[in-house]
């Protein structure tokens, strides 16, 4: 029976079952005493998964059901640390053990928390499990052993290619994407990179200005070269560079000046003769600091019990504030408005600058673009935005998220970062977005399913190389990795239906007739300066404006002083607060609220486990519940009104059913389960110490009258 | 006091502006200045409320005894007490407890009878002294629920500031003198520790909100966590009450400033009736100002001795944890928390015509209003296709009770 149950939890073929222990107590920490369950603890190539003995309990489904991972399950990519307890005392574990523990404990990087007794398991199987967990979870892994092979390699033939999310994998997304953003004009695609001849890190195709030669990107495998991101309706153009590496030697650094100055003064572009640099590594908080504050933020999360939650809610708000973490989000959040004001107000081209160009530079130019355009605040374009930035941008995710448990120096949540701030937008401005908080939280879980091949390499390169090697040497056919963006191998359509936001205004459009016509005017009027660009007298690129750049990229120490000078502080204000003071385009530019109360804690990611943080049939989901229902009653009332209107037959009109589940739903809602029953709200009693100085204030009486004299 | 501070710049020509600050301040602070200030007359609609809940019945009735306030001067002409406590036990336990408040209900269970008491601090003294009047009475109140169990007794203030009050006077229900009552105390501070919180809290949103350091500051006003021990207490007191099948007795010293916010609370978090408009109205106007809310002096109207000890913005308080209740669980009703903001404006600026400010509309709630519209639209449109159609075939019955099913399930919804 169980070892039919176990096969039944397998995914697939290629999940093997690695080693497996019986009668673990899996429980939950409540007022002292445990509740829980006994069943099969077991750890396969994919993932580490709890089968309870008793199948019955299925009335507590989640309303978000992941066809992939269940509620017991952990894949081995979502492992944070494991601790074990001796003798009631917690201890981490990695590598080899001398003693095993009573009890383990699970924390898992979506911040999920799992407590197992193994005090009735017999001794042998407690120490293969243990180790056995330890060893698939905790210790550096080899690239092909990752499960996504051995899926790859067997995967169902039932992809049906890769929707309609733009890959950038070919020469022609990145035409159409300069096509869409007017950006053609000024940039090219190009095909330098074929491969992989420039550089291991640049994607193959991708797009640079103009008048830059073949040669000079081959110079120096790209580095020096602006590569374009994206193009403002106004012309104005996003640019990214990956910066030269400091060099001792003199007469190498003279020759990067060199270089350096020879592309700036090819890249003339009238109208846009100015071009702001920002040095990304020097203007926003090192990978280390944001590894740092998240390492702090997220144990807030990781929660034993409710004595736990009970005893960091007195003072909540300073231990927020402790980690930092909210505030590396605003000073994000600021960095990319004062990109977008420069763009979009000073017609100024922008150039982010950082060593590899793949890391805040991400996050940075993702968020301008979310601000900026509103396809990337569909689900497509957003969906293509990280395809473009991230995934194809050659973002580091297998050393980032440490998937390989290679090197810990390496790890930094850049793309959760990303995430967060997007949150923060959407939370802001519900309507502006056609995706839901959920869907974030969903794709920031799908970060550790080793399924995707998207999450799971460092660049185009690695993946391009790792499978052609592979498939060449087993004479099989090559790998058919799955991207995350096709939803349905995790949700049913039922669950997808979260992903979306029945708050999204949607953009009106215009009769197809009309958009012809406005889209060749359009044509017409770009036309008009491209003429005059290209006969126009080269003008020169500002000197100090270039040597500012120069001194930016050769040595940063020099940069940090001229970027902290010249920075004219009023302009950000003052565009800040004038584009707050006007009402909101949903579809035009959006700009995020950054004063201390305005930045939040993305509950539903990180609260979304801890029963005490519920509100039941609150938050703002029962609105947006409130607003389902509604839409759901419009849209019967619209099919009975049309079928009123063809009433040929009588009588047969069935009364649609209505979505009535929204009475008390969890404001965490969809991932809420009920664990804990009683939730007892402690009272901060004891934590008036701080109060000292105001010690007679507290002692006195609301009204100072002497009753004992009004008695008789 | 809105936390808006108006400046103005006057021009230099001489005389003018020492007249206008003479008027000004005249008109401003008229209580300094023997003006009259006009005074709102309390209407009775609150014991039209406990008719409705089926109040007097034979365990409860009204009584007239405080119709010219000769019993207790800052309750309601018209109260509500256990059947079998006579006029006369009232006048003897009004002897006991500090400035006559004895306790009388504030709501009643309509199902399992439990009531919420509320009254003021007893009369104990540092000798302890003992009333057998209002020991018997407190045993009344409970028998009055058929209750076996004791009667809960919640005192809103810490632990300390009880004891300390015995030395004017006052005091709390010791275990000896009443064996039937178990007394919890609550920990929400006095008036002026509210005070000087929410005045720490003014110091760090005005003029501007700081950069950074935001949460560490507004930690360290600590209103919230007071906001928190309010509700707390609340929840504690409508717990209680609700599935603790309990009658409960609410006091603090004088039992018009803690007592009012947690009994009102607790009222709010139980009777959906108090969440409507109206009875919010109600509410506030019953267990706030008939039962002698010192509105005038805590919020100091008219006068301008801004140090006075006697303001603490307690009123604002308890519609600041109205509104995180309404943030959190309640139907989001927009009109409810704009009424929660002129309430508190009313309150502050006795001039009604300044009201509202430049609060843009929420995106949500508008979207909301847009399909609420086009439901509406939607309907009218089907019902006169319908009566066509009846009129047509006369056999279609079937959809025409539909719209209307909705209709009711929509209003009990909002």
């Amino acid at each position: 029976m169980l070892i039919l149950r176990c096969i039944e939890i397998m995914i697939h073929i290629s999940e093997q079952l690695l080693c497996e222990a019986s009668t673990v107590y899996k429980y939950i920490q409540e007022d002292g005493s445990n509740r829980g369950t006994y069943g099969k603890l077991v750890c396969t190539n994919f993932k580490i998964a709890f089968l309870d003995d008793d199948s019955t309990s299925d009335d507590n489904e989640p309303q978000l059901k992941n066809k992939i991972i269940g509620e017991n399950d952990i894949t081995l990519q979502c492992v944070d640390q494991i601790y074990g307890v001796y003798d009631e005392k917690k201890k981490l574990l990695t590598g080899q053990l001398r003693k095993y523990p009573e009890k383990l404990i699970i924390y898992c990087k979506d911040l999920r928390v799992f407590n197992f007794c193994l005090r009735y398991t017999k001794e042998e199987e407690v120490k293969r499990i243990v180790s056995g967990i330890i060893h698939h979870s905790q210790t550096p892994k080899l690239l092909k052993r990752l499960f996504l092979f051995s899926y790859a390699s067997a995967a169902p033939n039932n992809t049906d290619g890769r929707n309609q999310t733009v890959m950038f994998d070919t020469l022609e997304d990145w035409r159409d994407e300069l096509e869409r953003t007017k950006g053609n004009v000024q940039y090219k695609a190009v095909s330098t990179n074929e491969g992989y001849k420039v550089s291991e890190k640049l994607p193959l195709y991708f797009v640079v200005p103009i008048c830059v030669s073949e040669e000079s990107i081959l110079k120096y495998e790209g580095r020096g070269i602006p590569i374009w991101c994206w193009s403002c309706h106004n012309g104005a153009a996003l640019l990214k560079m990956s910066a030269f590496p400091k060099e001792q030697d003199d007469s190498t650094s003279q020759m990067q000046k060199a270089f350096l100055d020879g592309i700036y003064r090819t890249i003339r572009k009238p109208p846009y003769e100015l071009l702001k640099t920002d040095d990304l590594s020097s203007s926003l908080p090192s990978l280390q600091e944001i590894q740092t504050a998240y390492t702090r933020f997220k144990q807030l999360f990781l929660i034993d019990n409710s004595t736990d939650f009970w005893a960091t809610d007195v003072k909540w708000f300073s231990l927020l504030e402790s980690t930092n973490w909210l505030e590396i989000i605003r000073r994000v959040l600021k960095k990319a408005i004062e990109v977008v004001e420069c763009l979009e107000r000073q017609h100024t081209n922008v150039l982010l600058i950082e060593e590899s160009a793949t890391d805040l530079c991400c996050v940075i130019s993702s968020l301008v673009q979310v601000m900026m355009d509103s396809y990337s605040r569909t689900k497509l374009g957003f969906q293509s935005l990280i395809q473009k930035e991230w995934v194809i941008g050659g973002h580091g995710f297998l050393d980032r998220c440490n998937h390989l448990h290679k090197s810990d120096k390496e790890e930094a949540p850049v793309f959760l970062l990303l995430l967060n701030c997007v949150w923060q937008l959407v939370q802001q401005y519900p309507p502006a977005f056609e995706f839901t908080e959920t869907y974030l939280t969903v794709l920031s879980d799908s970060l550790y399913v080793p399924i995707f091949s998207t999450f799971f390499f460092n660049s185009q390169h690695q993946k391009d190389t790792t499978t052609t090697g592979e498939s060449l040497k087993t004479q099989s056919s090559p790998f058919r990795f799955l991207t995350v963006w096709d939803w349905s191998v995790q949700f049913d359509l039922k669950a997808q239906a979260f992903l979306n936001n029945p708050l999204y205004a949607e953009k009106p459009k215009p009769e197809k007739s009309q958009r012809k016509t406005a889209r060749f005017k359009h044509q017409r009027q770009l036309s008009l300066p491209l003429t005059q660009t290209k006969s126009s007298p080269k003008r020169g690129f500002f000197r100090e404006e270039t040597d500012h750049l120069i001194k930016n990229i050769l040595g940063k120490r020099i940069g940090k002083f001229i970027n902290s000078s010249d920075e004219p502080p009023n302009s950000f204000r003052e565009f800040y607060d004038s584009w707050h003071s006007k009402p909101v385009d949903y579809h035009g530019l959006l700009l995020p609220r950054i004063d201390g109360p305005e930045i939040k804690v993305w509950a539903q990611r990180y609260l979304r486990w801890i029963p005490e943080a519920q509100l039941h049939g609150g938050g703002t989901i029962a609105t947006a519940a409130k607003i389902l229902d509604l839409m759901k009653e419009v849209q019967n009332l619209q099919v009975k009104m049309d079928e009123e209107h063809s009433q040929a037959v009588s009588g047969d009109i069935h009364a649609v059913p209505m979505l009535r589940s929204s009475a008390r739903l969890s404001s965490l809602f969809p991932f809420a389960l009920l664990q804990r029953q009683s939730v007892k709200p402690a009272l901060p009693t004891s934590t008036w110490k701080d109060l000292e100085d105001e010690d007679d204030l507290v002692k006195r009486d609301d009204e100072f009258v002497d009753l004992s004299s009004d008695v008789l | 006091m809105d936390m808006r501070n108006l400046r103005f710049a006057l021009k230099q020509e001489g005389h003018s502006r020492r007249d206008i600050f003479e008027v000004l301040t005249k008109h401003a602070f008229p209580q300094s200045h023997n003006l009259n200030t006009y005074i709102y007359v309390s209407a009775k609609l609150w014991v039209l409320y406990n008719v409705l809940q089926g109040l007097p019945n034979e365990r409860w009735r009204v009584t007239f005894i405080n119709e010219h306030y000769g019993l207790c001067d800052t309750y309601p002409s018209l109260l509500v007490v256990p059947y079998n406590a006579t006029d006369d036990d009232l006048k003897k336990v009004a002897a006991f407890r500090s400035r006559n408040r004895i306790p009388v209900l504030s709501w009643i269970h309509p199902e399992n009878q439990a009531v919420i008491m509320r009254c003021s601090q007893p009369l104990v003294g540092m000798s302890g002294k003992r009333n057998k009047d209002d020991e018997r009475y407190l045993d009344i109140i409970r028998e009055a629920n058929g209750q076996i169990s004791k009667l809960t007794i919640y005192d809103a203030r810490p632990n300390v500031n009880a004891v300390a009050n015995k030395a004017t006077g006052g005091g709390y229900e010791s275990e000896d003198a009443y064996p039937n009552a178990e007394l919890f105390f609550l920990d929400i501070h006095n008036i002026h520790v509210m005070r000087e919180s929410l005045k720490k809290l003014k110091d760090i949103v005005y003029p501007n909100v700081e950069e950074s350091h935001w949460l560490s500051s507004l930690e360290s006003t600590h209103w919230l966590e007071h906001i928190k021990l309010v509700l707390t207490g609340a929840i504690q007191v409508a717990d209680k009450v609700s599935s603790g099948r309990s009658s409960v007795l609410v006091h603090c010293s004088d039992g018009w400033d803690r007592t009012a916010q947690l009994t009102s609370l607790a009222m709010l978090m139980l009777d959906s009736y108090y969440r409507t408009i109206e009875g919010f109205e109600v509410l506030v106007q019953k267990e706030w100002i008939s039962f002698g809310h010192k509105f005038a002096s805590r919020i100091g109207h008219g006068d301008k001795n801004h140090a006075d000890a006697d303001r603490s913005p307690i009123f604002l308080q308890f519609i600041d944890c109205v509104w995180q209740m309404s943030k959190q669980v309640f139907y989001k009703v927009r009109p409810f928390q704009l009424l929660l903001l002129i309430i508190l404006q009313v309150n502050q600026i006795s001039n009604p015509g300044m009201l509202l400010s430049n609060d843009q509309p929420n995106p949500v709630e508008q979207r909301y209003m847009e399909l609420l519209a086009l439901r509406d639209d939607y309907m009218r449109r089907l019902e006169e296709l319908q009566i066509t159609n009846n009129s047509k075939i006369p056999n279609s019955s079937a959809s025409s009770t539909s719209p209307s099913q909705m209709m009711s399930q929509v209003q009990t919804h909002f």
